[in-house]
C-alpha cells in the first residue's frame, strides 16, 4: 500500500476516534485510555531500541564471532524465539526476585519484550547482511579494507535498507505484545480498557476505542518505516546493486 | 628488499588450486615483469579468472607460493621457515594490488566520488580533502569529471566500470588486475573502458594482468599473451606470434572458435 492510502487510513482512524468521543462518556474513556497508551508508547520505543541493539549484536556474533560468541548468540536467539513471551515476562517478574534480582514492572516490560523481539530481529539482521552481494565483500578486499571497516562502511549500510520492512513488522509485533505487560501489574492501554470496562460495562465503545488507538500507533510505525526506506533508497539501486 | 632489484613483480611458484576433487589450477608457474602487460585468454573453466582471484587473495591457494614485488605474499618467513601468511602480512603485501571486476562491484550507496575516496580515507588514513582531490583527478582521467556526484545506478555500465578503475587506482597500486572488465557491457560501451586501460598502459608504469575475451585488444595492448587450458598455461608468447602462428593445437582450436564467433 502506498504512503497516501496509509496516511488516509491513519486520518480515518483519528476521525473515527474524534467522532466517537462526541457521544456519551466516550471522551472520558478516551482520556483514560490515552494515559495507558502513553505507557504503551514508552515500552514500545525503549523495547524497540533494545531489540535493535540485541539483534545486531547477536547477528554479528553469529556471523563473525569466535565459536563461544557464536554459540552464545544461537542460544539467545533460540531461547527467546522458542519460549512464550508471556512466560518470559512472568519469569523475569516473579522468578528473578526469588534469586534476589527484582526490577520494577516497567523495566521488566522493556527488557522482556526487547529481548524477545531482538531474537527475531537477529535473524532479520543476519539475513540482510548475508543478502549483500558477495562482490561487495570482494571489492572491499581488493581495496584492502579490514572486515570491520567493510562491515561498517559498505555491508551494513546496504543491509540496512533490506532490513527496514521486516523491522517494521517486528516493531508492530512489539507494540501489540505490550498488552502482555497488563498481566504484570502495568496500566498500559489494554489494562486501562479492561479496568474502565469493569467499572462502566460500556464494552462496545471502550474496546473499539482501544482497537483504534492501537491501529493509530501501528500505522504511525508503518508510515515511519516507509519514509525511512524511501529516504535510504534515494539515489541507490532499488534492492541493492551488485 | 629494494625496489631497484630486477625481481619479477609477480611470481606464481608451483601454485595449485582445487575445488573439492576438481583441480582448477595445476602447478602454475608464471612470472610477470615490472610494468609488463599480460593478457590471459582461454576457454571458460580454464582457470584464468582464478589466477587473478588468487593474486587478489579472494581465493586461498592449496599449494605453492605467490610472490609479489620480491616477497612472498601467501606465505611469510618465520624463524627461517615459510609459514602461511598472517592477516597483517597479507594486508601489507596486498596493498600493492588493485582489481577491477567484471560486474564493477561499485558501492551502490555512495556517489562516484565517495566510491573513490572511501578506501583512501579508511584504509590509508588520508584526510578527506586530499582523498577528494586525488579522486577528482582520477575521475577526470577516466573522463567522468562531471559525474562525481552521481550514484552508480545513475551511470551507464561503461561509466560504472570507469569509476571502478578510478576507485582501484586511488589506492596507488603497483599491479592492476582486470577481470573480464568488458564482458558485462554492451558492445558499444566496451570502447570507452578499453580506451582508459590503453591510456593507463601508456601513461603509468603499472604492471597489468588482464583476463579478456577481447582478442583484438589483447593483441594490440599486451606484451605477452598466456593461453590457459585445463588449469595450465598451454601456450604463451608475444601477441603477434601467438595470434598469427599458434604452435599448440588447443590454441589453434580456441582462436579459430573465437574468430568464428565474431
Amino acid at each position: 500500500m502506498g504512503m497516501f492510502s496509509l496516511s488516509a487510513m491513519l486520518v480515518a482512524a483519528l476521525i473515527a476516534i474524534a467522532i466517537m468521543s462526541l457521544f456519551g462518556d466516550n471522551a472520558l474513556f478516551m482520556s483514560g485510555l490515552l494515559q495507558g497508551a502513553w505507557l504503551t508508547v514508552q515500552i514500545t520505543l525503549l523495547g524497540s531500541l533494545l531489540a535493535v541493539i540485541m539483534a545486531t549484536t547477536a547477528a554479528l556474533f553469529r556471523l563473525y564471532g569466535a565459536p563461544p560468541l557464536r554459540w552464545l548468540a544461537v542460544t539467545y536467539v533460540e531461547f527467546f524465539r522458542g519460549t512464550s513471551a508471556l512466560v518470559q515476562l512472568f519469569w523475569l517478574f516473579f522468578v528473578l526476585p526469588l534469586f534476589g534480582i527484582s526490577m520494577d514492572p516497567f523495566s521488566v516490560g522493556v527488557l522482556g519484550l526487547g529481548l524477545n523481539i531482538g531474537a527475531y530481529g537477529a535473524e532479520v539482521v543476519r539475513g540482510a547482511v548475508q543478502g549483500v552481494h558477495r562482490g561487495q565483500w570482494e571489492a572491499t578486499t581488493a581495496l584492502n579494507m579490514t572486515r570491520w571497516q567493510a562491515l561498517k562502511r559498505i555491508i551494513l549500510p546496504q543491509a540496512f535498507v533490506a532490513m527496514i520492512p521486516p523491522w517494521g513488522n517486528l516493531f508492530i509485533e512489539l507494540l501489540k505484545s505490550t498488552a502482555l505487560v497488563s498481566l504484570i501489574t502495568m496500566s498500559d492501554l489494554t489494562f486501562r480498557a479492561k479496568t474502565i470496562n469493569d467499572t462502566t460495562m460500556q464494552t462496545i465503545p471502550i474496546f473499539t476505542l482501544a482497537l483504534l488507538t492501537y491501529l493509530v500507533m501501528s500505522l504511525t510505525i508503518t508510515i515511519g518505516m516507509r519514509w525511512l526506506e524511501r529516504a535510504s533508497l534515494r539515489g541507490m539501486v532499488r534492492g541493492r546493486g551488485r | 628488499m629494494s625496489a631497484t632489484t630486477n625481481h619479477p613483480m609477480v611470481r606464481f611458484e608451483g601454485v595449485t588450486k582445487r575445488y573439492g576433487a576438481l583441480t582448477v589450477l595445476d602447478d602454475l608457474n608464471l612470472e610477470v615483469g615490472r610494468g609488463e602487460k599480460v593478457a590471459i585468454i582461454g576457454p571458460s573453466g580454464s582457470g584464468k579468472t582464478t589466477v587473478l582471484r588468487m593474486l587478489m587473495t579472494l581465493e586461498r591457494i592449496d599449494g605453492g607460493v605467490i610472490w609479489v614485488d620480491g616477497e612472498p605474499m601467501t606465505h611469510m618467513q618465520k624463524n627461517g621457515q615459510m609459514v602461511p601468511a598472517e592477516p597483517k602480512h597479507l594486508r601489507r603485501v596486498r596493498s600493492k594490488i588493485g582489481m577491477v571486476f567484471q560486474h564493477f562491484n561499485l558501492f551502490p550507496h555512495m556517489t562516484a566520488l565517495a566510491n573513490c575516496t572511501e578506501a583512501p580515507m579508511t584504509v590509508l588514513g588520508l584526510p578527506r580533502r586530499e582523498a577528494e582531490e586525488r579522486a577528482a583527478e582520477l575521475l577526470n582521467m577516466v573522463g567522468l569529471g562531471d559525474k562525481k556526484g552521481h550514484y552508480p545506478a545513475q551511470l551507464s555500465g561503461g561509466q560504472q566500470q570507469r569509476v571502478a578503475i578510478a576507485r582501484a587506482l586511488a589506492m596507488r597500486p603497483k599491479i592492476m588486475l582486470f577481470d573480464e572488465v568488458t564482458s558485462a557491457l554492451d558492445p558499444e560501451l566496451c570502447g570507452e573502458v578499453l580506451q582508459v586501460i590503453r591510456k593507463l598502459g601508456s601513461e603509468h608504469d603499472l604492471t597489468m594482468l588482464m583476463v579478456t575475451h577481447q582478442m583484438g585488444f589483447a593483441k594490440e595492448f599486451a606484451d605477452r599473451v598466456c593461453f590457459f587450458y585445463q588449469g595450465k598455461i598451454c601456450e604463451q608468447g608475444e601477441p603477434k606470434e601467438l595470434f598469427t602462428a599458434p604452435k599448440n593445437e588447443r590454441t589453434q582450436q580456441f582462436l579459430r572458435a573465437v574468430l568464428e564467433a565474431v
